[in-house]
């Protein structure tokens, strides 16, 4: 089966305004987003206490906040939890008192609501709740170095920061879309930035491997256009790219259907990843070659020049090893 | 006959014409090393190396600890008290007023004959400074010495939690330190909350025991006296254990305490109630002869974890160095007591930084929520490769089984645990795999499209398709490892399982399909079907 028998290239550097125009905006808004409403972080990161009950048939919240509030945990926040029977409730106070019961404190004053059970009591301490943000945010400006590092020396300065650029563009429209979905910020969120600062950086290696072998491949002394070799690298690997990213769309989807309400963050955040990590591979990664004034008969000259170096070498090896030398 | 046989032979010679090659045999040692690896795992069978669920797969209690080390100071302090409080009555030496104030251990030496050999001493207390005026001596630790105590305390917190827990008899429990100053607590075993609350009492509590003496002169007043007029006279007033209301005035330096333990067990009184019969070393049972001897008619409190537990008269000289602890214990209570003991106390408190429970339930929902979502993602990338590549999209499935396989076993070598994000990290790799197919695929289709030899096409798809597959591999790595470094617990598990698959999967889809293909080669060749083999009808040119 073909999806793609396309033989001339698309130009898709002629869409490069509107689209770009539209992923400038889209940036913004979502940096105004995270700067206005920010996150909801999870306990992972804000600290406190979540504890989830599980009933024996659906329940009302309503009911059960009623019953609550002339309790001491008045003030907790009671959430569905992926199904109407299955409740969380986040409380914002944390104990350091090992020997204090939690779990039986909030059993005891659900008592009367129905048949159920405490399935998860999950606390995290203040300062651990700080180390957290602290690690996470050392863990993403890690990657991001350390792939800008990889990516210079495999290819050159305008490559890593024309792949950077796209991979912040990634990471910043995910967040800002987890803010605006109101999706909780926890631990699994974080992995899942880091997942698709990966799996960006994967679409963007394969289009920018394909600029440098199609820059090799043309024949010298023509005229080439930078935008023009683009173009042809990018339809070349368009059928993977597109098949790449359905497959791993459906699999998070699935993911995203069946994998539970624990790791419903990850999977929604990935989802968005995938999808704009892809898109920028293309539309903001490869325009920044331009824009940076890559220029194709400077590079091929430095790839001649190492063709000739390695020729000298292997002929003096040659020498070498036949004793000539 | 015979002309049929001969013919079926050269069919079969034909068809089987499949040439070993390194890359295959490679892929057959790592599918039978993946097979023996992972199998324990998969069936969860009791010998070899397998797997661990992670607390939230199998549900559990996970603990991150902090430790009052400022605490382990203080009771440092103390100690010295009693010491030179010991060391003056064995020797007749009049000191008064012997307390521990704002972190120094002061008193005053009533006479200055003695002053060389109370000197001296103190010269064998390690880690401390004296200021010494007009017989009013200052103790105070030195800030090395303080840091050395604190760091201990952590250490010895960890040991006495582990030699706690071990006594208890859960199953595999890990207790470790985390950072600097951390304590991470693991239990898989705890199945109900009793049990949970049961553990965490165990860990926490602080198995303190002090020998002290009542104060038999302002006794009387106890419950007109403050806190700080108590401490004025260096006394302290301390709750009864079973009856709060009441209270009792002690001398606030022990007389011993806890550290001259060796053996603490359940026994039984007259009453046939649990009590815990204890007895200590030759240095306690010395001062606990000393002190009785001097003391008849006076009370000696027993106090635990700062409540007197009980106060008897004591009527002679008691040697032999052993007591006893009752209070209205349950049976379990009380063996838990005991083993608290016997462990030693906890030389600063412990708090409660991080805590997740998981009940058993949920990590059983969990477990059938991912492979859910693995069986169905995996079973639509299986479809999807098998109708749009045909059979090299067989050869990339094969390859994938082969990945997950040894993920598994890989991971079970190295004893790493699976956790839920884990699971997705599994999920992950698999499409992971399928895209350096896909990369490969498409290579491959490309030359034969140029008009290309089969073989021609396949060497070229593998080498035109390498740089990019490193690259792109490599950089996902770098962000694994990132996560790897900077995470905790389950992401850590995320972690682990992406770099695992990131480099198993590399190796199987890249060397593993090309070895298969090698082997498959002038069946191919000879076959000369591209639709069947590679999914694409090639145009006929001219």
């Amino acid at each position: 089966m073909e999806f793609f028998k396309v033989r001339q290239p698309f130009n898709f550097m002629g869409w490069v305004k509107p689209v770009f125009t539209f992923s400038f905006i889209v940036s913004i808004l979502s940096i105004y987003l995270i700067m206005t409403k920010g996150f909801v972080f999870g306990i992972d990161f804000a600290g406190g206490t979540v504890v989830q009950v599980k009933y024996d048939k659906p329940v009302q919240i309503d009911v059960i906040r009623k019953h609550l509030s002339t309790t001491q945990f008045a003030s907790a926040g009671i959430q569905e939890f992926g199904s109407p029977s299955e409740i969380v409730l986040r409380l914002q106070n944390t104990t350091g008192d090992v020997t204090k019961d939690t779990a039986k404190q909030v059993s005891d004053a659900l008592n009367g609501t129905g048949t159920f059970e405490i399935r998860r009591v999950d606390m995290v301490g203040p300062k651990v709740g700080k180390e957290l943000q602290t690690q996470g945010t050392i863990a993403l400006l890690v990657s991001v170095i350390g792939i800008l590092i990889y990516v210079a020396f495999r290819f050159e300065w305008r490559f890593a920061v024309a792949a950077i650029i796209a991979l912040v563009h990634d990471v910043l429209i995910t967040a800002g879309m987890v803010s605006l979905f109101n999706v909780e910020f926890d631990l699994t969120v974080l992995a899942a930035l880091l997942t698709i600062l990966g799996f960006s950086i994967n679409d963007t290696i394969v289009i920018f491997d394909r600029i440098r072998e199609t820059i090799h491949d043309v024949k010298e002394g023509t005229k080439y256009q930078i935008s023009a070799i683009i173009n042809e690298s990018v339809t070349n690997t368009l059928s993977r790219t597109i098949l790449t990213v359905a497959t791993l769309f459906f699999v998070v989807l699935t993911l995203f259907i069946y994998g539970g309400e624990i790791i419903h963050g990850f999977s929604f955040a990935m989802l968005i990843g995938i999808i704009f990590g892809a898109y920028s591979s293309i539309f903001v990664a490869s325009p920044f070659l331009i824009w940076f004034g890559y220029d194709v008969a400077k590079a091929k000259a430095v790839q001649a020049e190492k063709r000739r170096m390695q020729l000298e070498k292997d002929k003096m090896r040659a020498q070498f090893e036949q004793g000539t030398v | 006959m015979t002309l049929k046989g001969a013919w079926l032979k050269t069919r079969w010679q034909e068809s089987t014409r499949m040439k070993l090659n390194y890359r295959i045999v490679l892929l057959i040692i790592a599918t039978i090393f993946g097979l023996v690896f992972s199998i324990p795992s998969f069936t969860q069978s009791s010998e070899g190396k397998k797997v661990t669920l992670g607390l939230d797969l199998q549900g559990g209690l996970h603990m991150l600890l902090g430790v009052q080390t400022d605490e382990a100071v203080r009771s440092q302090l103390k100690s010295i008290a009693s010491g030179i409080k010991h060391f003056a009555e064995h020797n007749d030496i009049l000191v008064e007023g012997i307390s521990v104030q704002n972190d120094t251990v002061v008193f005053e030496l009533l006479d200055s004959d003695d002053a060389t050999s109370i000197d001296e001493q103190l010269k064998t207390i390690e880690g401390t400074v004296v200021h010494a005026a007009e017989g009013k001596y200052v103790l105070s630790i030195t800030p090395e010495q303080a840091e050395k105590l604190k760091l201990q305390a952590i250490d010895q917190a960890i040991e006495t939690i582990r030699n706690r827990l071990d006594q208890f008899g859960l199953a595999e429990p890990t207790v470790a330190k985390q950072g600097m100053d951390k304590i991470l607590v693991e239990l898989p075993g705890i199945k109900t909350p009793e049990e949970e609350q049961r553990a965490r009492e165990l860990i926490s509590r602080a198995a303190k025991l002090e020998l002290m003496a009542v104060d038999e002169e302002r006794s009387m007043r106890v419950n007109d006296l403050s806190e700080s007029e108590a401490a004025s006279y260096g006394d302290k007033i301390l709750e009864d254990a079973l009856q709060p209301q009441i209270k009792h005035l002690v001398n606030e330096i022990p007389i011993l305490d806890g550290s001259m333990l060796t053996d603490a067990h359940v026994g039984y009184d007259q009453n046939n109630r649990p009590v815990i019969n204890f007895s200590l070393n030759a240095q306690g049972s010395q001062i606990f002869g000393d002190f009785t001897g001097k003391s008849v008619g006076k009370r000696l409190a027993i106090v635990l974890d700062g409540k007197v537990y009980s106060a008897p008269v004591i009527n002679e000289r008691i040697g032999g160095g052993s007591g006893q602890i009752s209070g209205n214990y349950s049976v379990s209570e009380a063996n838990d007591l005991a083993i608290a003991l016997r462990s030693g106390a906890l030389l600063a408190p412990i708090y409660m930084m991080e805590k997740r429970s998981v009940g058993p339930s949920l990590g059983a929902d969990s477990i059938k929520a991912s492979l859910l979502a693995f069986a169905t993602g995996a079973a639509l990338v299986v479809f999807f490769m098998i109708t749009y590549y045909g059979y090299s999209g067989i050869i990339a499935t094969i390859a994938m089984i082969i990945n997950i396989i040894l993920i598994i076993a890989v991971m079970a070598l190295f004893g790493a645990t699976l956790t839920l994000p884990g699971m997705a990290g599994i999920v992950l790799t698999v499409g992971m795999a399928v895209d350096a197919n896909v990369i490969i695929n498409e290579r491959i289709r490309e030359l034969l499209r140029e008009g290309a030899s089969i073989r021609r096409s396949i060497e070229g798809g593998y080498e035109n398709a390498l740089s990019t597959l490193v690259d792109a591999n490599l950089t996902t790595l770098i962000a694994a490892v990132a996560l790897y470094m900077y995470g905790t617990g389950p992401i850590k598990g995320f972690a682990v399982t992406l770099a695992v698959g990131i480099l198993v999967s590399m190796f199987t889809a890249i060397m593993g399909t090309h070895g298969i293909f090698h082997m498959l080669m002038s069946h191919i060749e000879k076959s000369g079907k591209v639709n069947r083999w590679f999914g694409i009808r090639l145009e006929r040119k001219g």
